[in-house]
């Protein structure tokens, strides 16, 4: 039986489907989630997010948030949330190499230094999330 | 009276004008339903995390955050949010007018910090203490651009710099009427979240008080950005009405200058009539 999943970002909903396997990047670990889950409120890292549906996968790279597991659907919210086929391989490239160049320069305000780390861990995620994609193509599952 | 070369020059300007403010209308118009949509799909995210901070009050209590505490007096910070151009109608001076109004119940202890540069302009002349400033941002408002200011604000409330901060911003009531409105944003007060009472019958992971600190300062950041979209969709359609008024006004002013063009030609022609006319009498 299937379930409900939303993922919803501070700028757009990104998905709404139903679904009948999802594994989040929860901040204690993996998190699979199966049809009739506990109530669950937890804290979620940066990573990758997959829901299979129907035998097909898809993943998503998702940075910051949290996931709500109501008896009736399962809702993410993330800072931010790209679908793996959708990432730009060379874009999160290029951004983690500036990341670290600032990261490397030393010296500066602790505001910027977290945002630098930040940027940088989001790109870490993209580009492992994207490569992973690309090694394996679209997965179909019997 | 003005020649007939001056009027045709000034019906041409005015027509000109009229191209412009014409152009800036749809221009505007399009960005309006941009925005718009900008915060329909945001509230999918607000709501939920309302609805998540609803149930971790229903098991934690008030006074678990310093974020949630109650207003113990002290300086009172307004976030005042104005778009960076003009040309935008009445919005930034209604804004800035209502701020002022605000502003003036808590003379002495009031601090501002500016998003837009014409609230900036505006605040400095008063001599209230801008304590940061910010740039709009821009016609398509990001979350990751949002961020600074809201760690900024917690973190000064966190430290007891203020003791109550305020949005104050033209929130979108219609295309006409945008209505400056100014909104609690610390302390938070949740909604008591009558209808689902789930709180307590959530796990947790890892517990309720990390939750919820994670949680708080997302709040915060979605709160302004919700509200800095407001903006953008309000500058946009008071922009479009603007144009639009402007753009009557240029055509009713080409409609008055043709008239007087006419009249003047008209003039013209009669006194060379004349002219000739008796010019022949005094030949004959």
């Amino acid at each position: 039986m299937p379930f409900r999943l939303e993922i919803v970002t501070p700028e757009k909903r990104a998905y709404a489907d139903d679904v009948d396997f999802a594994t989040l990047p929860g901040s204690e670990g993996e998190l699979g989630i199966l049809p009739h889950h506990a109530p669950l409120i937890s804290i979620l890292g940066a990573g990758e997010l997959r829901v299979r549906k129907g035998g097909v996968e898809e993943s998503f790279a998702i940075i910051g948030g949290f996931v709500q597991v109501l008896p009736d659907k399962v809702v993410v919210m993330a800072e931010t949330a790209d679908l793996a086929s959708e990432i730009d391989l060379e874009r999160a490239q290029q951004a983690r190499a500036a990341a670290e160049r600032v990261l490397e320069a030393g010296i500066m305000e602790p505001v910027d230094l977290a945002q630098a780390r930040a940027e940088l861990q989001a790109a870490v995620v993209r580009i492992r999330v994207a490569e992973r994609r690309h090694r394996e193509g679209p997965h179909r599952r019997g | 009276m003005a020649s007939q070369r001056d009027i045709r020059r000034r019906i041409g300007a005015v027509r000109n004008i009229k191209q412009i403010t014409r152009a800036m209308q749809f221009v505007a118009a399009s960005k309006l339903r941009r925005a718009q949509d900008a915060t329909l799909a945001a509230r999918p995210y607000a709501e939920k995390l309302d609805e998540v901070l609803a149930d971790l009050a229903a098991v934690l209590g008030d006074e678990h955050h310093p974020l949630l505490a109650r207003p113990v007096g002290g300086t009172r910070l307004l976030v005042v949010i104005t778009t960076d151009r003009g040309l935008a109608g009445p919005l930034n001076t209604n804004t800035i007018r209502f701020a002022l109004t605000e502003a003036a119940e808590f003379e002495g202890r009031l601090t501002v910090v500016t998003v837009g540069r014409k609230g900036r302009d505006a605040i400095r002349r008063t001599g209230i203490p801008i304590a940061a400033h910010f740039n709009g941002f821009g016609d398509k408002p990001s979350f990751a651009d949002v961020t600074p200011l809201a760690r900024l604000v917690s973190d000064d409330f966190l430290s007891g710099t203020y003791g109550q901060i305020d949005l104050v911003y033209p929130r979108f009531v219609s295309t006409l009427v945008q209505r400056p409105t100014a909104e609690p944003l610390l302390p938070i007060r949740t909604v008591p979240d009558a209808p689902r009472v789930l709180g307590n019958q959530f796990i947790f992971e890892p517990d309720p008080a990390t939750v919820l600190q994670q949680l708080l300062p997302r709040y915060v950041a979605t709160r302004v950005f919700q509200a800095i979209l407001e903006t953008t969709a309000s500058e946009m359609s008071s922009k479009m009405v603007a144009m639009k008024s402007a753009t009557e006004n240029a055509e009713e002013l080409i409609d008055d200058l043709t008239l007087s063009y006419n009249k003047v030609r008209q003039a013209n022609i009669t006194r060379e009539m004349i002219e000739i006319a008796s010019g022949a009498r005094a030949g004959r």
